[in-house]
């Protein structure tokens, strides 16, 4: 076997790391407009999808723009912000956003009921929680939601989309629900996910999990009650449950923390429209 | 150098793409690769596209480092298998992701996963540290397509038994087998039956090759 020189060594691999940098960054560059096209049509496809209109990867902008009329993104008051547009809006850190907003709860409640706690924190002589800046944190935070919402007129009714995200078993995942004009009614709904489980929680993506959802109701007596994914099935005539996935557990609970997390936070903009 | 000219398809070559599809498998024989194996079986069409990215990176990543193989310093030859195999396989993972944005959705994290894939580095480090690049290119080949063939053929067993589909048409369906009470078994779709549909395999090519048995 051949030795080589220490120096040798090091050249060797420094020009392959840098050689091997380049070719990928060039790649990753020249891909990038075709891979976000890709995205981009999805989310189409998927918005059009929850309001039934079956749509292919090539008309799917045509029809996207023929049936979305009007698209835009709401703030928590349901007022409209007009410096973003509602394609655009980053649901993952919208996600992240509600996240923090409940951690910061949960130290407010722990704060309060847990005297043990409190005792600890005294004898370790921490500050403990400061429950107005806490709170002061949240309301910062739930101001800078925005709430993209998609408006579709087919045949002279008209659809309001909110996209969804959170949390399967593996990863995240996400979707789009339409509502009829009285905003309670599901006129569809369409799940993915990134990597749950084929077979299981994968399931969330196909047809018969999704068609469940339409005609669903969100309020319950005036209050929002959202929709319960229920382990073991439900009677289809129970306005506010759908059958659960055996086996995929926690994806469906996901699918369930998901609809009240992401539809609760368009609670002011549902009783506007419905005025 | 003597280099003597010898056919592109000699039988010496030719022995190299057909071994890993018998009596050398990767998955059935050297029982490499098995992780991915079980997690990419439970329906056709991904495991098909697995099939055809594993064979592409063998093939291309056995190319590159037997054209390095004189330059390779031997002390940080794993490294530099590791970074061609990573750059490989990230290469078909952009690409699937810009043209063929369904599979690679479906495939998701399992074609990063292709480069822990203990196949490609041991070919590389088999074989093609101390070949010429055209046997090698015939070694990656053979070697993914016998990794690819395992893939396929419990992948059609995973899902016809365990969704009543081939290649996603209801095959079973059709048949009106459901009206007899039939059902699909939900533990096919599960990572234990691909093991047990490999050790099936694995039963059915010993029991013919008795060579490939073990003498204690």
């Amino acid at each position: 076997m051949k030795s080589f020189s220490n120096t040798y060594i090091f050249v060797f691999s420094a020009v392959m790391v840098i050689l091997v940098a380049a070719l990928l960054s060039i790649v990753a560059q020249k891909l990038k407009p075709a891979q976000d096209m890709n995205i981009k049509v999805e989310t189409m496809q998927n918005i059009l999808k929850s309001v039934h209109i079956e749509s292919t990867k090539k008309n799917a902008g045509d029809l996207f723009n023929q049936y979305i009329t009007e698209s835009y993104v709401i703030g928590p008051s349901g007022k409209k912000i007009e410096s973003s547009a509602a394609i655009e809006v980053d649901l993952k850190k919208e996600v992240a956003k509600i996240d923090k907003i409940k951690k910061l709860e949960g130290t407010i409640k722990e704060r309060r009921t847990s005297p043990f706690k409190t005792f600890l924190s005294g004898f370790i002589k921490s500050k403990g929680v400061d429950v107005a800046g806490t709170k002061n944190q949240i309301n910062k935070i739930t101001a800078s939601r925005q709430l993209p919402v998609f408006i579709c007129i087919n045949n002279a009714d008209t659809f309001y989309v909110f996209p969804l995200r959170g949390k399967g078993l593996w990863g995240p995942i996400w979707g789009f629900i339409s509502l009829e004009s009285d905003m309670n009614t599901v006129y569809g709904a369409v799940f993915d996910h990134k990597s749950e489980t084929p077979g299981l929680g994968a399931e969330i993506n196909q047809d018969w999990f999704q068609k469940d959802f339409s005609g669903k109701k969100l309020y319950e007596d005036g209050k929002f009650h959202s929709i319960q994914v229920v382990k073991g099935g439900t009677d289809d005539n129970n306005p506010y449950g759908v059958d659960a996935i055996s086996g995929g557990t926690i994806t469906s609970k996901g699918v369930e923390a998901m609809l009240y997390d992401c539809l609760i936070s368009y609670e002011t903009f549902f009783e506007q429209l419905r005025k | 150098m003597n280099v003597e000219k010898e056919p592109l398809f000699s039988s010496k070559n030719l022995k190299l793409l057909r071994d890993p599809l018998g009596a050398n498998n990767p998955i059935t024989v050297q029982v490499l690769g098995i992780c991915s194996a079980l997690a990419v079986t439970v329906k056709l069409k991904p495991s098909i596209v697995m099939a055809f990215s594993v064979i592409a990176v063998t093939a291309l990543s056995n190319v590159v480092i037997s054209l390095l193989r004189n330059y390779i310093p031997p002390r940080i030859r794993i490294i530099v298998q590791l970074v061609v195999i990573a750059v490989m396989v990230i290469l078909v993972d952009q690409l699937l992701k810009a043209y063929a944005y369904d599979v690679s959705k479906q495939l998701s994290v399992f074609v990063g996963l292709i480069i822990t894939n203990c196949i490609i580095m041991g070919r590389l480090e088999a074989f093609a540290l101390g070949n010429r690049p055209w046997p090698s290119f015939l070694d990656g080949i053979g070697n993914g397509a016998g990794y690819g063939m395992i893939l396929v053929i419990v992948a059609f067993f995973r899902e016809l038994l365990g969704s009543g589909t081939i290649y996603g048409y209801p095959v079973l369906e059709k048949m009106g087998l459901y009206k007899t009470g039939y059902e699909n078994n939900g533990l096919m779709i599960l990572p234990p039956m691909a093991l047990i549909t490999v050790a099936i395999i694995i039963w059915v090519q010993r029991s013919r090759n008795k060579e490939l048995l073990e003498t204690h």
